[in-house]
């Protein structure tokens, strides 16, 4: 049981950061479909900031690196759709995309590249960080509590002060919905939608490193991170773009990501004889089935994914 | 010495590639006076605003502000300067407050934090002494358009702008709506606000003006005094010619009924409960039946069921006594419906097609256009386009090749007049068929309308402008919240009482 929760808290926890990721950008009218590729990267920023570390760096400073790391990797990459969103005007759908693909790709290619440097016969793309992964973690009793379950609960925080009870905030929020109306009140739409769009590089890159290192201590980046950052998607959407709601919605979608971990932990699950491909299909499935019956009536920000142009009014 | 002017605009040209928008113009806005900038459409009004507001930088000409020079390069300058406009179409959020929408831009702040106690203080008193009653705390999507267009006012009140623009502000008002702002500009100007008031609404002008400049194919015509001018000599002015008000028609001799609606009620896109509501209805032929109200209140979806564009919840919809209920569109265009939709970009014409090519739009299938194997006979379609141009007098850059996105408002809505005419229909369906077009193309629709009526069609116009409401149609019906509440002859009635039906302040029981 105590299991089922850590977990829950763990995977609710890089759901949470990732909507809010969507959340910032969306809200500053801009689709952000490229947050999986912003986990890839980020992920791949603080693992290599782990593999790299002399060993002996006490926790703190390891802590601190590799969040540093990941959020500076993902803010990086979040880069290319702010440029080709805001100036260049592109279909946002696309390139978000093209970011997913890019992500899981780059990141595999560097790190076959960097394993086959050190070792000519390791052609595997995996990272390994078994020591400094314990950095994130104290035990107290059974319970694993990590450090990013800290952060998320600050991300959540600041993200609500943030939008609605700060000036950044409302602006934010009016160049979603209304940018004409910011632009006439004398907002910079433009400076509002690259920082929506940072914002969710940094959450995003943050997401991506709590993924991996996630009940595991070595990550294989072909795989990417299968989906989490649509999953977190989904998450804002049901979450309506609102950082409370996410949080509750993040936590639903948590407790099925982490059945699949525990299942076998309770009697009458096992008992069920369920095979575990369906547990790992559940939270996939639950998205499907909640957003099917909810995106109706969502009320997302009403010029998100509208690239802005000062000359049509 | 005091200077008597806020703003000065001197000798302003602007030009753009092949036409000069803005000639030679001046305009001097006194302290504390309304002044009224009347124009038709494709006047320079509009240009002229944005010089002042720095859209747009001018070719010759200077701005001064209490008599000196000052340079405006872009919004922000304007609003440096204390000038604030409510626009025509408010630029609102909608899903935030009252409160939120006037700070936005302008935010109270300590360290980036909101401090909202203190603004809704400030909106309050102003709101207390200019009369604007506003609740800073509903949503935009929540309350009226009288209110939202408040709140407009109070951006620029909380700005500490001191002359205010007003663009065509009346457009989307109800009658006592209208009544309420004209006593909020006045006050406005008792407590020294300098106003210029955009507008081509010859009444609200004479009522409301202190003096009035007027603009006509971007060349200056004159500045006059409301006391010494009248209505006829303005509308002179602004046209360049004697205009008729007043649509010429004889009296209507109804007939059979063409089109008869039954218990129809149509369900919302939008909102949960029914933008219809069981509304029963006949149009006989040779007479215009016209639909009133305020925008939103159901006319549009009870055209989109007519014209086959959604389906009917309940209620049954019959032309010429057939059941044409669950017709698709097509059927019904070849029953003899025609439509002059409200929104001509999105419902009437293809953009990026030639005008021939929309003419035909509605019968590109029929043997003369489409041949026996379905290959377009363009020599033909050519014939027709040419014979509709030439009769409707639509006119346009390349004739029939002439891409139907470069064309003018009133041209395009021309071609669709000539296209849904031509069909010769039973019923003739026109949505705001006016709606944004100048005082010259605006008679000649009027006039099509009534010959359609006289040569025996039935003619269903639904109109949102009072004037053409109380003009054009033999028969008034008003719409308030779905349902019909009210029918009147347009001989019996006046605009302020059609004005309490549509606000829903006064309701009958109407039976078709």
């Amino acid at each position: 049981m105590l299991l089922l929760i850590q977990y829950t808290l763990l995977f609710a926890s890089i759901l949470i950061l990732v909507a809010l990721g969507g959340c910032f950008a969306e809200h500053s009218g801009v689709i952000n479909l490229g947050l999986e590729g912003i986990m890839v990267i980020g992920a791949l920023g603080g693992a290599l900031m782990m593999r790299y570390l002399p060993s002996g760096t006490s926790a703190f400073v390891i802590i601190l690196l590799v969040v540093l790391a990941s959020t500076l990797s993902g803010l990086l990459y979040s880069v290319l759709l702010a440029v080709a969103a805001i100036h260049f005007k592109a279909d946002q759908t696309i390139v978000g995309t093209a970011m997913n693909m890019l992500g899981t790709a780059a990141a595999t290619v560097i790190v076959k590249a960097l394993n086959t440097a050190a070792n000519p016969d390791d052609v595997s793309s995996t990272v390994q960080y078994v020591e400094e992964k314990a950095a994130f973690i104290i035990n107290i009793g059974g319970f694993e509590f990590n450090w990013f379950m800290v952060f998320t609960v600050i991300a959540l925080v600041v993200s609500y002060i943030t939008l609605y009870k700060t000036k950044f905030g409302l602006r934010l929020m009016a160049c979603g919905e209304h940018p004409q109306a910011a632009d006439s009140a004398g907002v910079n739409v433009y400076k509002m939608r690259w920082a929506g769009v940072l914002i969710s590089g940094v959450l995003g890159g943050l997401g991506g490193i709590v993924y991996i290192t996630a009940g595991v201590s070595e990550w294989k980046f072909e795989y990417g991170v299968a989906g989490f950052g649509f999953l977190a998607l989904a998450v804002m959407i049901f979450g309506q773009w609102k950082p409370t709601k996410i949080a509750l919605a993040a936590l639903l979608f948590g407790l099925f990501r982490a059945l699949s971990n525990v299942y076998f932990g309770f009697d009458f699950l096992v008992n069920l004889k369920i095979p575990s491909g369906v547990y790992n299909m559940l939270p996939y499935i639950i998205s499907l089935v909640v957003l099917a019956f909810t995106s109706g009536k969502s009320r997302a920000p009403k010029s998100e994914g509208i690239p802005y142009d000062k000359g049509s009014r | 010495m005091e200077q008597p002017y806020a703003i000065e605009m001197l000798n302003i040209t602007k030009r753009f590639p092949g036409i000069v928008a803005n000639d030679n113009i001046t305009i001097q806005l006194k302290k504390g006076e309304i002044h009224a900038l009347l124009g038709e459409n494709g006047a320079g009004k509009s240009t002229l605003m944005s010089v002042l507001f720095g859209l747009y930088q001018p070719e010759e000409g200077k701005i001064r502000k209490d008599g000196k020079d000052v340079k405006i390069e872009n919004p922000n300058d304007a609003n440096d300067l204390g000038i604030g406009m409510v626009h025509q179409h408010f630029k609102l959020v909608e899903c935030f407050s009252v409160l939120d929408n006037i700070i936005l831009g302008a935010e109270p702040n300590k360290l980036g934090f909101l401090k909202k106690a203190e603004a809704r203080k400030k909106v309050m008193e102003l709101s207390e002494k200019y009369g604007l009653h506003i609740n800073p705390d509903a949503l935009i999507e929540d309350i009226t358009v009288g209110m939202q267009q408040r709140t407009e006012i109070l951006k620029m009140l909380y700005r500490d702008n001191e002359i205010l623009i007003f663009d065509e502000p009346t457009a989307v008002l109800t009658p006592q709506e209208i009544t309420e702002l004209m006593q909020i500009m006045r006050n406005l100007a008792a407590e020294g606000k300098s106003i210029l008031f955009i507008s081509h609404k010859l009444g609200e002008i004479m009522s409301v003006a202190d003096r009035c400049s007027v603009l006509r194919k971007g060349k200056y015509i004159g500045t006059v005094n409301i006391a010494d001018t009248n209505a006829e000599e303005l509308s002179a002015m602004m046209v360049g010619r004697n205009v008729n008000f007043h649509v010429h028609k004889e009296e209507a001799k109804p007939g059979e009924v063409v089109l008869d609606v039954q218990n129809l009620t149509v369900a919302s896109d939008l909102h949960q409960n029914d933008a219809v509501k069981n509304i029963s209805f006949k149009v006989r032929a040779g007479e215009i039946v016209c639909v009133a109200g305020i925008d939103g209140n159901g006319q549009t979806e009870l055209v989109y069921a007519l014209a086959g564009l959604v389906a009917a919840k309940v209620g049954r919809v019959e032309l010429l006594g057939q059941d044409i209920t669950n017709l698709s569109i097509r059927k019904r265009n070849d029953m003899g419906i025609s439509h002059i939709p409200e929104d001509r970009h999105k419902h009437g014409l293809v953009l990026d097609y030639s005008l021939e090519d929309n003419m035909i739009l509605k019968r590109y299938y029929e043997p003369e256009f489409s041949g026996k194997f379905g290959i377009m006979n363009r020599i033909n379609i050519r014939k027709y386009a040419e014979k509709l141009i030439e009769q409707y007098d639509v006119r346009s850059g390349q004739g029939a090749v002439t891409l139907a996105r470069s064309m003018s408002g009133g041209n395009q809505q021309k071609a669709i007049i000539a296209r849904e005419i031509d069909k010769n229909p039973e019923l003739l369906i026109a949505v705001q068929p006016t709606r944004g077009l100048d005082v010259g193309a605006i008679e000649y629709i009027h006039k099509q309308l009534v010959a359609q009526r006289d040569a025996g069609k039935a003619v269903l116009l639904v109109s949102l402008e009072l004037d053409e409401v109380m003009d054009v149609p033999d028969r008034i019906l008003v719409m308030h919240q779905g349902e019909i509440v009210g029918e009147f002859d347009p001989k019996n009635v006046t605009q302020e009482e059609l004005g309490l039906y549509m606000a829903g302040a006064k309701k009958d029981k109407v039976e078709a």
